[in-house]
């Protein structure tokens, strides 16, 4: 079935986005990418350690996939925009995961400097895809601002307590003509395929598939559940009812008033 | 010459170059990104560039992240 996702000009066969935080040692992130087929992965920038030999991940993310750097460690829309830019300038490409956080219990987004940085970036020629919490008047905010697509979070990061935000993300399906992208808490492949199933564009998907107890495994799952949601949603879902409906016809031979 | 590396201040010697000061600290530098007073500063500019004090030098790379 030909049914891409566009972002940004790309055309996105795969509805997984991956992210790169956390797994034991990156020498798996390849193999993740290659078992679930997650074309789009994300990355962020850090400080490099001075006294500490390290790896650049980016080295390990496959030369085909959309590398997205999030902003993470920003926390107001200066910060996110200027590494944003970096990003750029290193080579990244123009895409961006703008992810704004001052609260550090929740590491909720904070809405208004995400959307005064989607503002700058996307005017800036980046396709932005901003972290935010599932607000319908900043969703349609996003949109005039320029966004490519927006992420609403299923429940706080790496929570794994899966699609809590529910009936908010369904309104944003519904109301919101962007992708929309479920981004955080996603904790099991059947959650992945829940969200899809409604209708979002993609899931993105980092604690649950690197702190599997076999991650290269989970990352299939995951692939297989977010192309069963998406199959399914494009089925066309049956009706729900309180009461039962017989799927094998009632009527027969057994009795005589039949 | 006191510059400012990665948030912290440093004492380094002078007439020393971005290059001078990857090697120094034994990185690899296919694998970083240098932002220099803000601005950031490709490879091959870096045996050229001579700190200088109060530089703001910012060295970076990609790290894993959701």
């Amino acid at each position: 079935m030909h049914d891409p996702l566009l972002i940004g000009g790309r055309e996105i066969k795969n509805r997984l986005f991956l992210g790169t935080g956390k797994f034991s040692s990156n020498r798996l992130i390849p193999k993740v990418v290659e078992a679930s087929g997650a074309q789009v992965v994300t990355v962020a920038l850090r400080r490099v350690d001075l006294d500490f030999e390290e790896e650049n991940v980016a080295t390990y993310v496959p030369g085909d996939c959309v590398l997205m750097p999030n902003t993470s460690g920003a926390r107001n829309a200066r910060e996110a925009v200027r590494i944003a830019r970096l990003a750029r300038a290193a080579g990244c490409g123009n895409w961006v995961k703008v992810e704004v956080i001052s609260d550090n219990r929740y590491l909720l987004p904070d809405n208004y400097e995400t959307l005064k940085a989607t503002e700058i970036l996307a005017a800036e020629g980046f396709v932005v895809l901003p972290y935010m919490s599932p607000d319908l008047m900043v969703a349609k905010a996003m949109v005039e601002a320029g966004a490519a697509a927006v992420m609403p979070l299923g429940s706080p990061i790496g929570s794994n307590r899966g699609l809590r935000t529910k009936e908010l993300v369904r309104i944003l399906i519904e109301e919101i003509p962007l992708p929309v992208i479920v981004d955080a808490g996603i904790g099991r492949p059947s959650e992945a395929a829940e969200a899809m199933e409604m209708g979002a564009a993609a899931v993105l998907v980092n604690t649950a598939i690197a702190t599997a107890a076999d991650p290269v495994a989970m990352g299939r799952a995951f692939g297989m559940a977010v192309a069963a949601g998406r199959t399914a949603h494009l089925s066309g879902l049956g009706e729900v009812r309180l009461c039962a409906e017989a799927s094998s016809p009632l009527t027969g031979f057994l009795r005589s008033d039949e | 010459m006191l510059v400012l590396l990665n948030g912290r201040e440093s004492d380094l010697p002078e007439g020393m170059t971005v290059a001078d000061l990857i090697a120094q600290k034994n990185l690899r530098p296919g694998t970083l990104l240098v932002e220099l007073n803000g601005e950031l500063v490709k490879q091959d500019a870096w045996p050229d560039i001579v700190l200088k004090e109060e530089d703001r030098l910012e060295i970076l790379r990609f790290v894993g992240g959701g």
